[in-house]
């Protein structure tokens, strides 16, 4: 079971408390009817799949129940970090200096 | 077929040496959703709201619990919560929140014993200890979401929603006289 650090509860917990929910960082447009069929595909539908480092989101479900992000090496499946909703972009370098 | 989803009687469920489970006599409850500067709350409730998430603070009708960032439980033992209600409905157009009375939401069930704890690990992906007595924490219990108060080292209380609450307890049950069977 993987564990989880929750950065609202500031505690590691285990996996069953959280749900999955998607790739993280996907913004809605700010003005919707400006975007074109093919922008409104690319907002829906198109992911990234990464194999390596990926920004997700994740939600303490059965805990204080906050999306939160973070970021999973779905290689490994040792997460990276995690971090508050809303909060920026944790630079990739600077997280994975310590593994090589 | 048609009783209701939920019918425990007030009282002791099932004791064992190990634990025992009873239903604990109906209280108010009112979930409580707020940001921003919480002392208006404060001074409507009469509690402290600050502080981590899954500590507790209570007066004299009330005891509350710090659920999430923004999301607290409120219980009151004494039936009539009209005063406080009125004083945060008094703050609503101040201070924007929600005050919701959930009292028909949920049942509670009371485990003590010697291993009471113990019996917890049962349902509980976390880890028990790290609950002080005193605090409390939504949690799973079995895949179902629960509200975990630990009252002392092996006295807890545990809010379940009404459709969930015969399989947990049934899950309880089965692990008091487990736990009660097992030979040293």
């Amino acid at each position: 079971m993987l564990l989880i650090h929750c950065p609202y509860c500031n505690e590691t917990l285990p996996e069953a408390e959280f749900t999955y929910a998607g790739q993280a960082h996907i913004v809605r447009a700010e003005d919707p009817s400006s975007q074109s069929d093919d922008q409104w595909e690319e907002f829906l539908f198109i992911r990234a799949n990464v194999k390596g480092p990926h920004y997700e989101r994740w939600r303490h479900f059965h805990g204080c129940g906050r999306y939160f992000n973070a970021v999973r090496d779905t290689v490994s499946d040792k997460f990276l970090t995690t971090y508050e909703a809303g909060a920026p972009r944790p630079d990739l370098a600077s997280l994975t200096e310590g593994q090589k | 077929m048609n009783a209701p989803v939920s019918s425990f009687t007030p009282g002791t469920l099932v004791e064992t040496s190990a634990a025992s489970v009873s239903a604990a006599m109906p209280c108010t409850r009112l979930s409580l959703r707020a940001r921003g500067d919480l002392a208006p709350f404060e001074a409507a409730l009469g509690l402290s709201l600050g502080g981590h998430i899954g500590s507790r603070s209570s007066s004299d009708a009330l005891e509350a619990m710090r659920l999430g960032p923004d999301e607290w439980i409120l219980h009151s033992r004494h039936g009539d919560v009209s005063g406080v209600v009125a004083e945060m409905a008094a703050l609503y157009d101040s201070h924007p929140h929600s005050l919701v009375d959930v009292t028909g939401r949920e049942v509670t069930l009371v485990i003590e014993g010697a291993r009471a704890a113990e019996l917890l690990t049962l349902g509980c992906p976390r880890n028990i200890d790290t609950i002080q007595p005193g605090a409390g924490r939504r949690t799973a219990f079995d895949g179902v979401t629960v509200v975990l108060w630990r009252d002392g080292e092996s006295s807890f209380r545990m809010d379940v929603w009404n459709s969930f609450a015969p399989h947990v307890y049934e899950l309880l049950a089965i692990g008091c006289r487990e736990l009660a069977a097992e030979r040293h």
